[in-house]
């Protein structure tokens, strides 16, 4: 069958293409406008080349800022994804609990982000917040977010995983649901235990959703802003400065466009190229040969 | 190996069932014996993979007992029952390779890893899939998948019995010629005990010894291929078996011929007998094959109008009516055919007779 080319389809994808020249393309060409120049005002621009870039990756805050980063996503992965299978997998699986439990566990998911950090903020504060003054007040246990550098990452790292665990768990509920019963009907007759059954059944069927699972958490908790900025405001000291925070404090609060530029570019190239590296490593486990 | 017995075994997948027709399966009351090809034919949805689970374990019967070699086992799941199951869909764990899917179910029952390789890479052998070995099995085809399935059975040295639940579904036609052989072959070498579900009567009818057909949850007739081509205990055998399937016509019996609407259809001496005794709606079967369809008028004849004819390649099926109800006949292809009306003869040795639906003995 031979295929008739006609050009006149390009105009279906023309919607499309404008709204992302709007979205992306110009902000993005904005932003590599910016991180060349050293901008002094309205129409007062000096061309420096690469100059920011050099000096944003020499900065000390903002390696102190990536690394923190780092620990923050790699915490969020190393907690929310066994955390939401393992939820997932207790779920009822038919009857009136099915909709009691999904509406339950997707409520956190519905709350605006900057709520979500106004609600942790009241929540620990110690002298008025349930959990700030329990814990001080009934556990005798000294808590102060604001004060204690643990105690604030304990709190982000709560709220964060109370947040967007969820998200985890509806995921790898929906890649258990689509398992067909004959796979475990196979494994009872085969023998298998319930921990063979999860790792040659269930996890590999959920390998789909569960690489997308892995992939949105790290690129939003990577990208968290709101919730510690309403939270932490960065603090105590730098503890919770994450990179957002930390351009943002550069771009907005010093409206250094060139070097906030510059920071942005770097930020966004870190963040396509791990996702880039862990979709291909997932790829790759589905692929290798496991014994 | 075992010789496997269902008691009075009933099910519903509801849990108050009120009547009859909450029930997926009636009342089954079968033995399969030990080292049997047997078949269970039925159209979908007439409770032939419910009884199957019930015998796998996967389903624990409503009521009844299901017995291997004399011992009750209905309460026991799958895993103690020592059965093998090939489902209609290929079932892999796709992240091994072939010999560890093989391997799985040994392994789960704690065999030395010796062991285990020597009676791997026999079943390997036998089903022809010793050079995919070490390819991982996801990306085999849908043969050698369910070829898969069937070893992961047959690997267990002990295995009580093999349930096939419609296993050809999903394979090629060419394919599905080479695998019902090699089923055939398996079950002759190795004297296994297969049940074998289908809806496809020439499936069932070329694998199994002995054949049940079941309607509406029920088993309406047990024997082999030919009992049932040739005498159908239940009307609806004689519908599901064949192809284009027996033909029936109301009929009364007057002295050694059955009336259908004036015409008279002259029966054997035997069968006229019978009739005359069995109450109920009487109903004359024959196959279609067995009526034959002549151009002039003869002894004992009747004479009948031609609604059309269809081609089938090797044979025609003439499509007929006879006071008002319609019939088929199978013609050969040299047969000539013209004209509107023909005259049909019934050979009496071929006709069989039904009251209230089933065959009068």
């Amino acid at each position: 069958m031979e295929k008739w080319p006609n050009n006149r389809a390009w105009f279906l994808v023309l919607p499309a293409f404008v709204i992302v020249i709007f979205s992306a393309i110009i902000p993005l060409m904005t932003v590599i406008n910016y991180s060349v120049q050293d901008i002094f005002g309205p129409g007062q621009a000096v061309f420096v080349g690469l100059e920011w870039f050099q000096e944003m990756l020499a900065d000390k805050r903002l390696h102190g800022a990536l690394w923190r980063q780092f620990l923050f996503s790699g915490l969020v992965l190393l907690i929310e994804m066994p955390l939401g299978i393992l939820i997932a997998l207790a779920m009822p699986k038919k009857g009136w609990g099915v909709p009691v439990c999904l509406i339950t566990i997707a409520l956190p998911l519905l709350i605006p982000w900057n709520t979500i950090g106004t609600i942790w903020m009241i929540f620990t504060r110690p002298d008025i917040g349930l959990f700030g003054a329990g814990m001080n007040n009934l556990m005798g246990i000294p808590f102060d977010h604001t004060d204690n550098w643990l105690d604030a990452w304990i709190t982000v790292m709560l709220m964060e995983v109370w947040h967007w665990t969820p998200l985890v768990v509806l995921l790898a509920y929906a890649g258990l649901r689509a398992i067909p019963e004959a796979y475990y009907q196979a494994a009872r007759i085969d023998g298998a235990s319930a921990w063979a059954t999860f790792l040659y059944i269930q996890l590999p069927k959920m390998r789909g959703v569960l690489t997308i699972a892995f992939l949105l958490r790290f690129m939003d908790s990577f990208l968290i802003y709101a919730e510690p900025f309403v939270l932490t405001g960065g603090g105590p000291g730098n503890s919770t400065t994450f990179l957002s925070i930390y351009l943002v404090k550069i771009a907005l609060l010093q409206f250094d466009l060139g070097p906030g530029g510059a920071f942005s570019l770097i930020y966004f190239v870190i963040v396509l190229l791990f996702s880039f590296i862990f979709y291909q490593a997932l790829q790759r486990i589905g692929k290798g040969e496991k014994v | 190996m075992a010789r496997i017995e269902l008691n009075e075994v009933a099910h519903s997948y509801l849990r108050k069932p009120k009547n009859d027709l909450d029930y997926a399966l009636k009342r089954i009351h079968n033995v399969w014996d030990d080292g049997a090809a047997c078949a269970l034919l039925g159209p979908s949805g007439c409770g032939k993979t419910t009884l199957l689970n019930i015998v796998s374990g996967l389903l624990t019967p409503s009521r009844g007992r299901v017995l291997y070699d004399g011992k009750v086992v209905t309460e026991l799941p799958p895993e103690k029952r020592n059965i093998a199951q090939v489902f209609q869909f290929p079932v892999l764990y796709d992240t091994m390779s072939v010999f560890n899917n093989l391997a799985f179910p040994l392994r789960n029952r704690g065999l030395s890893e010796i062991k285990i390789k020597e009676r791997v890479l026999e079943v390997a052998e036998i089903l022809d899939l010793t050079p995919f070995l070490n390819k991982r099995a996801e990306g085999l085809a849908a043969d050698a998948k369910q070829k898969i399935s069937l070893g992961r059975g047959l690997v267990r040295s002990d295995v009580a019995a093999i349930l096939f639940d419609e296993p050809l579904t999903v394979i090629d036609p060419q394919m599905k010629w080479y695998l019902r052989r090699k089923l055939k072959e398996i079950h002759e070498e190795l004297k296994l005990t297969f049940i074998y579900v289908t809806h496809d009567q020439v499936e069932a009818l070329t694998f199994a010894d002995q054949v049940a057909v079941m309607f509406e949850g029920e088993i309406v007739q047990i024997g082999s291929p030919q009992d049932l081509f040739e005498n159908p205990e239940h009307k609806f055998v004689g519908y599901f078996i064949g192809s284009p399937g027996m033909n029936f016509l109301e009929c009364t019996i007057e002295g050694n011929e059955a009336r259908v609407d004036g015409a008279g259809i002259v029966l054997d001496e035997e069968t006229a007998a019978k009739g005359r005794k069995a109450g109920g709606k009487l109903e004359l079967g024959i196959r279609p094959m067995y009526l034959e369809v002549h151009e002039g008028s003869g002894d004992g004849m009747v004479k009948a109008r031609v609604k059309g004819v269809e081609d089938l390649g090797s044979y025609r099926i003439m499509a007929l009516t006879l006071a008002g109800q319609t019939l088929k006949a199978r013609l050969s292809e040299d047969q000539p055919v013209s004209g509107d009306e023909v005259w049909l003869a019934f050979p009496p040795q071929w006709i069989r007779l039904f009251a209230d639906g089933r065959l009068i003995r």
